[in-house]
């Protein structure tokens, strides 16, 4: 329902091609096909070959089905902004933007001001609707963005750093000044994290239903929200942390630290994924697109990076900016913050480079916290020193939504509903990986190779470990003297030791052998005569 | 310049009145769904826990006979009615949906051997050890309802006696001929007191018979030389025969695709065969064990004996001399299902309902018993969204059913212990086995030693 100005465009108006057509057709199939297709000539099992090409078949019509829904079925066209002769992008400010767009939409551009109550943060639900926002001296606030209503309103009285929601808008965990409390709507507090300690960061995995925290030391911690059982406890290692962000796509946490370095976690292993050097500096701000493939990071040094993370390369770096927040959009815009200008940055030619959108100055003097795409919309909330301000970013939102994925417009019946179809279908913790496309594959067979030093040195750690948690026996009548159970546990982990001892020896009884060998071939011929041989083996 | 930015009405958004049904859009984009995969194969997983919660085959028991059941039959026209024989010459019809007997056939003498319906539904066929074979009208009313369901004793029309005792008796698929098998495959006409045909093919008992259901001048029987053999009524003579190493007991023609059938034999294994073509097995089915420990000679003493198709042609059930019933599915090689009580005892007929829902088993304890098709299946009218999940189910369970996890759920069977460990046995029998013929070929010179196929290792030959 936007204006559109009266052009003489004339490559506009003429119809795309067939081959064009054609041509997108193929790429819209691609999407929703998945990947390659089965290789099925190399099968020799005749019967398989025949119920599989009849399941590929049926892939390709559905795929087809999807591809045609997407093209002509679709309610609503995405936004988007083109500049005029010589008039960039970038420099289109918002007031003639909401001066040429619809009063609903132009209601999305606001700026509110609270001075006293520090920093905001802010999060939004999936479906875009309800936004948490916290601002650091305690302020916290729920409000539905469809009709600018405050849900609920609150003073906590404390420090507050981070706010997020959990699975929907009924839930909310805030980071407070010694610990993190999980708050109903009505602002009921239900539960006061303690095992956490006081975190900097929050982060909540929608799938898994898990709470995710760190604090500025790197103690990294996974909380299962529905069981209230922690998964994991970590020590990252890696120095001071300031960043943490979700992989929307595989449910991996990053984490940024001082020293440059990212490391990424999940939660079933204690050791990192991965550690990348990122920058020089300390990383100040971190964010994923949402197809899994893109990171951006942003480093003390004023360099913003965008990493491809199947190859965990830098596929761009773009200069001078000294971001505090980065956020990407639902169809890929990146949004950076730095001091009171927020820039938006958009990959425009497909191929990965990112260059300048549109940008945004509030006033001079707040200091921008956290910027946000909002889903489903093509809106910009920032979270600046003195409240927040909501801006408009035509082409950043995602125009058709799924009622079963996330639905702006649910009924509480259909939150009830949703609700208890996302319990069902929880993910254990152990479906955080890398590659999340691996499920159900098959193992590529591996050749077993003896173990290196530093498995054995693993499994050893493993075994001692395991051994240690065993519970002994409490003895009465005098028995249970505490130097008898100290011996007790000693004898216990000699001897889960034991088996990898004797390997070692095993070892290192071979590798003198071999020097023994060596040792007599190095002896002068003349003294040869005098060394005993051994019987041929 | 150029501006749009998304903005929905709530009106197109949502419904009018509380009348209306809620609105859903769909974006079936795969970058709105991260981790599917993972969440298909928790779907996965619980479908398959889910069926296991809901898998209560077993429906009920007809009681009545006082004699082990020697054989069934299905009434082409009524699909609640199941008509049954015992070893003391006890004919009922039963009504499946109550489980009572709705009227019986008294008159043979001696065990009923066989009993097939004429296709029109009209008249029942029974034949038995006293030599005679009988043909009964059946009532049509009292099939119709079954409320005034009394034990009314019914007539037979005609009784027609013979020579020697009657093993088997199978009706022309669409035509009037029946045949009986004894001595020899006889040939009869409702009316004719005398076979209209006889066939003969060596001198042993032929111990079953069936007409095919695409070709009704086609049968196949079996005998106790074993051998099957593929008779053609427009010809005079005997068209093929198959000799085997152990004896059939049971043949089922595929309804959906009536050239092949498929044969209980004696070794534990039923043999799918295409019929034009029986030097080779189109499919070996083994899962059938003996039900008790024993050093085996030769001869498998513990065999299924009977075996019926599924009107959808897709699977089968055989019953066994080892006290279980079992389903295969048309092209598989192992048993997709086992059903089992401690109180059924050797299974000696077995049937699937005509609406592929239902089998009806009549063992050795004089009872039949009704048991689901699909063990977890609702009975009943299910609504559209109800029907919809359930296939869904279905088919996530079947995408991940390889995975450990999924497989282990879905696979396991809780078998009777004497079960479990002829299982186990034959297992053991047959790994040493066939280690030890590698190892013979391993150390003959290659070439020498030929495995032949399992297809066609029990075939003998066949003969023209």
């Amino acid at each position: 329902m936007g204006l559109e100005e009266e052009t003489g465009g004339s490559a506009k108006d003429v119809p795309p091609t067939e081959q064009e057509l054609s041509a997108e057709f193929d790429t819209t199939l691609q999407k929703y096909l998945r990947g390659e297709g089965a290789d099925l000539e190399a099968l020799k099992d005749k019967k398989l070959k025949g119920q599989l090409t009849v399941r590929e078949k049926l892939y390709g019509n559905s795929a087809k089905a999807a591809a045609k829904f997407e093209k002509w079925l679709m309610p609503s066209e995405g936004g988007y902004l083109e500049a005029e002769g010589i008039e960039k992008t970038w420099r289109i400010k918002q007031d003639q933007i909401t001066r040429e767009v619809d009063i609903l939409s132009s209601r999305n551009q606001y700026d509110i001001v609270l001075k006293d109550l520090g920093p905001y943060t802010l999060d939004f639900t999936p479906s875009g609707r309800y936004m948490a926002t916290a601002g650091r001296k305690g302020h916290v606030a729920i409000v539905d963005m469809k009709s600018m209503e405050l849900i609920r309103e609150m003073q906590v009285k404390e420090t507050v750093r981070d706010i997020v929601f959990l699975h929907n808008e009924t839930f909310f965990a805030v980071a407070q000044k010694k610990y993190p409390y999980i708050y109903n709507r009505d602002g009921i507090e239900l539960h006061c994290l303690k095992e956490h300690g006081a975190v900097s960061r929050l982060q909540f995995l929608k799938n898994h239903f898990l709470l995710a925290t760190v604090n500025k030391f790197g103690q990294l911690r996974y909380q299962d929200v529905t069981t209230g059982e922690m998964i994991g406890n970590f020590r990252t290692g890696l120095g001071r942390t300031e960043t943490m962000q979700v992989n929307p796509f595989n449910g991996v946490i990053a984490v940024g630290h001082s020293g440059g370095t990212v490391s990424m976690w999940k939660p079933t292993s204690a050791a990192p994924l991965v550690k990348m050097l990122c920058h020089h500096g300390p990383i100040s701000a971190l964010a994923f697109h949402p197809n899994g493939q893109l990171m951006a990071t942003c480093g003390r040094e004023k360099k913003i990076k965008i990493w491809d993370l199947r190859k965990f390369e830098v596929v761009q770096t773009i200069p001078g900016h000294h971001a505090k927040t980065l956020d990407f959009s639902q169809k890929g815009l990146l949004a950076a913050g730095t001091g009171s200008y927020a820039q938006v940055l958009g990959d425009f030619s497909g191929s990965q480079n990112y260059s300048r959108y549109m940008g945004h100055s509030i006033a001079k003097g707040y200091q921008i916290g956290k910027v946000s795409f909002r889903p489903y919309e093509d809106v910009l909330v920032m979270g600046h020193s003195m409240g927040w301000s909501s801006i408009l970013i035509p082409g950043s939102g995602e125009p058709n939504f799924d009622t079963w994925v996330a639905n702006p417009f649910e009924t509480s019946k259909q939150r009830r509903e949703k609700e208890i179809h996302t319990l069902l279908d929880k993910l254990p913790p152990e479906t955080i990986m890398l590659d999340p496309s691996k499920i159900g594959t098959v193992r590529p067979y591996k050749k077993r190779e003896k173990p290196t030093k530093e498995e054995m040195e693993a499994e050893k750690e493993a075994a001692v470990e395991a051994v240690k948690d065993i519970a002994l026996k409490k003895k009465t009548k005098g028995r249970n003297k505490t130097s008898k159970r100290v011996m007790k546990r000693k004898v216990l982990i000699d001897k889960a030791k034991k088996p990898f001892i004797e390997k070692e020896m095993q070892e290192a009884g071979k590798l003198a052998g071999k020097r023994k060998l060596g040792e007599e071939t190095e002896l002068p011929a003349s003294l040869k005569r005098f060394v005993r041989k051994k019987a041929a083996v | 310049m150029k501006v749009k930015v998304i903005s929905r009405s709530t009106d197109e958004f949502t419904r009018e009145r509380s009348q209306d049904l809620q609105r859903v859009f769909r974006n079936f984009d795969p970058k709105l769904r991260p981790q599917e995969k993972a969440v298909e194969y928790v779907r996965a997983l619980n479908a398959a826990k889910l069926e296991k919660i809901f898998a209560r085959p077993f429906i009920g028991a007809m009681d009545g006979h006082i004699d082990a059941i020697s054989c069934m039959a299905k009434n082409p026209n009524f699909l609640k009615g199941i008509f049954s024989g015992s070893m003391d010459g006890d004919i009922r019809l039963w009504d499946i949906a109550s489980r009572k007997t709705v009227c019986q056939f008294p008159g043979h003498q001696g065990a009923v051997r066989g009993l097939t319906a004429s296709t029109d539904g009209s008249t029942l066929i029974s034949c038995g050890t006293d030599c005679t074979v009988r043909i009964w009208s059946v009532p049509v009313a009292a099939t119709l309802e079954s409320d005034h369901a009394s034990n009314k004793p019914i007539e037979a029309n005609a009784v027609y006696v013979g020579k020697n005792a009657y093993w088997a008796v199978d009706h022309q698929w669409g035509g009037d001929l029946f045949a009986t098998t004894g001595a020899r495959v006889e040939i009869w006409n409702h009316n004719r007191s005398q076979p209209v045909n006889t066939f003969e093919w060596g001198t042993d008992t032929v111990i079953s018979v069936r007409f095919n259901p695409g070709e009704p001048n086609l049968l196949a029987t079996s005998a106790s030389d074993r051998s099957i053999a593929l008779y053609d009524l427009r010809m005079s003579t005997p068209a093929r025969k198959l000799i085997m190493q152990t004896r059939t007991n049971s043949i089922a023609w595929n309804p959906m695709e009536p050239l092949n059938f498929t044969t209980a034999n004696e070794d534990c294994s039923c043999y799918s065969y295409d019929a034009r073509k029986l030097d080779e097995a189109k499919c070996v089915h083994k899962d059938h064990v003996s039900a008790v420990q024993e050093i085996y000679n030769l001869v498998y003493p513990y065999f299924s004996m009977d075996i019926d198709y599924s009107p959808t042609g897709r699977e089968f059930v055989t019953g066994s001399y080892d006290r279980t019933v079992r389903i295969f599915p048309y092209n598989g090689g192992h048993s997709r299902e086992i059903y089992h009580t401690k109180r059924m005892q050797r299974v000696f007929c077995v049937k699937f309902s005509s609406d592929a829902s239902y089998i009806i088993s009549g063992s050795d304890d004089t009872n039949l018993r009704l048991w689901k098709a699909k063990a977890s299946e609702q009975m009943g009218v299910l609504l559209p969204r109800e029907q919809k999940k359930h296939e869904y189910q279905e088919a996530v369970k079947n995408r991940y059913k390889h995975l450990p996890e999924v497989k282990r759920i879905v696979r396991h069977r809780h078998l009777p212990r004497p079960i479990y460990k002829a299982k186990e046995l034959r297992r053991m029998v047959i790994d040493a086995e066939k280690k030890k013929e590698e190892r013979r070929k391993a150390h003959s010179t290659p070439g020498s030693i030929v495995t032949e196929s399992v297809r066609k290792r029990r075939i003998i030959r066949e003969v023209e």
